[in-house]
């Protein structure tokens, strides 16, 4: 009899958990500095501050322990909110994690997961 | 149980609980953020035992290799004497054994330590005056058991520092320094990795001892320095590394100089801008970064844009 063996696992075990959210990392990050519809908000920051950032994210959009709350979310981008800070750019973030997913050879099945749990963070993200 | 030593205090773990843990409940203040090992805020250095591999996890190379680890994830299997990064203020004696001009404004200085020494090429240590001024430089030559130190040293026309080395300190001298530091040194696991190597002015000092140290290593793969000043006179190491490049086929130089009338044995242009136009597929690469901030911190980004992973760019800006 088939048991559903995959199904027992989390969604960030599924995915490969942390080595997984290491090498998402570095894909997203760079999609992210190279895309310029959002770009000018990660000038001037830390690269490697930042980087550790984008862990934080990725590992909760993953299904993973998220270790901040939505009032650390909303507070983070207020600043960016004033510069103009969007839904078309957290659009354009969706896109270039959805994109690193689908180069990573993750199930479609998953990635939509992925995004379920990352849109959740949109209105904190914007302020709303 | 085992036993931490931290800031002159020791503490006794409970049931596997974590070295934050530990000092939070003994009232410590340390820094800390996430608690999971994400956002490495509680960052944290054995001064002795190894600490737990899984307490390293998303730490570069170097910091792995020098008993970095975030307190939130180390659950300690052996005693340790812990310490916040870059507080070991304990200042080490040495004596000036050899002062030198390399070019009209950058001297060679060498040290010889009072007491053994622990570092890697590349590394920068603090040193100190007697009236307590202090300046930060990188070490430029490998550890050869002898417990020496060397160091380029420029010379700025009003630099407190500096202009006291040029004109006051004498060998045999005696001078405080403090351990070493910093991620930009060589990591010997992947001697197949090609390596470049982008440094302006003094920014030379650490990447000349990196290459030494890989080639010490017997480092397979490509190593390409650029070294970027404004005129001939700033390439204060010609010779000695086109010897190097003569002697191992897999090391490459390239002086680069940004000012205008130069001998067309140089490139012309900003040592970066060529670098990184020459290769612009970095994947795979280590890349090292020393020199003026600018130039550091756009390289920096344009190196990850190209390819490279953030764990393989070491960078140390310089403030003159």
């Amino acid at each position: 009899m088939m048991t559903g063996t995959t199904t027992d696992l989390t969604l960030f075990e599924q995915l490969g958990g942390e080595a997984a959210v290491n090498a998402a990392v570095d894909i997203f990050y760079r999609k992210v500095l190279a895309d310029y519809r959002i770009n000018r908000f990660f000038d001037n920051v830390d690269m490697d501050t930042q980087a550790a950032k984008q862990k934080a994210f990725l590992t909760m959009a993953f299904g993973g322990p998220a270790n901040y709350s939505g009032k650390d979310m909303r507070d983070g981008h207020a600043k960016f909110v004033k510069m103009g800070l969007d839904d078309s750019h957290f659009d354009a973030v969706m896109e270039n994690l959805l994109a690193t997913l689908a180069e990573l050879n993750v199930p479609q099945n998953l990635i939509d997961q992925v995004d379920t749990i990352a849109q959740t963070t949109r209105n904190d993200v914007l302020g709303k | 149980m085992t036993r931490i030593k931290f800031d002159e205090q020791t503490f006794e773990t409970e049931n596997a609980e974590t070295v934050l843990h530990t000092l939070l409940r003994n009232n410590v203040q340390v820094p800390y953020g996430c608690k999971a090992g994400v956002c490495q805020s509680c960052l944290m250095r054995s001064l002795d035992n190894a600490p737990p591999e899984k307490s390293q996890v998303g730490l570069k190379d170097p910091q792995q290799k020098q008993n970095y680890f975030l307190a939130c994830l180390c659950k300690p299997e052996k005693d340790m004497t812990i310490t916040l990064p870059n507080t070991e203020s304990v200042w080490l004696e040495a004596e000036v054994i050899e002062k030198k001009n390399l070019s009209t404004n950058v001297i060679f200085l060498k040290l010889k330590s009072k007491e053994p020494l622990a570092f890697f090429a590349g590394q920068f240590v603090n040193l100190r005056r007697d009236d307590g001024v202090i300046r930060s430089y990188s070490i430029a030559n490998i550890h050869n058991g002898e417990h020496e130190l060397e160091f380029h040293i420029r010379i700025l026309r009003n630099g407190q520092f500096s202009r006291w080395v040029a004109d006051e300190l004498e060998i045999g001298m005696s001078l405080s320094f403090s351990h070493a530091q910093g991620n930009c040194h060589y990591v010997e696991r992947q001697t197949e990795q090609p390596l470049l190597l982008i440094g302006t002015g003094t920014g030379l000092a650490p990447l000349y001892g990196i290459i030494r140290d890989a080639l010490s290593h017997k480092h397979q793969g490509e190593i390409h320095l650029f070294h970027g000043s404004r005129d001939a006179s700033g390439l204060y190491l010609e010779k000695k590394l086109i010897a190097l490049t003569q002697q191992y086929p897999n090391f490459h130089y390239t002086p680069c100089l940004s000012g205008s009338d130069i001998s067309e044995k140089y490139t012309q242009g900003r040592a970066n801008q060529i670098a990184l136009e020459k290769f612009p597929k970095l994947n795979g690469w280590r890349v090292y970064l020393c020199g003026q901030p600018e130039m550091v911190l756009h390289s920096k980004r344009a190196a990850y844009l190209q390819g490279a992973s953030l764990k393989d760019i070491s960078a140390d800006a310089f403030a003159y």
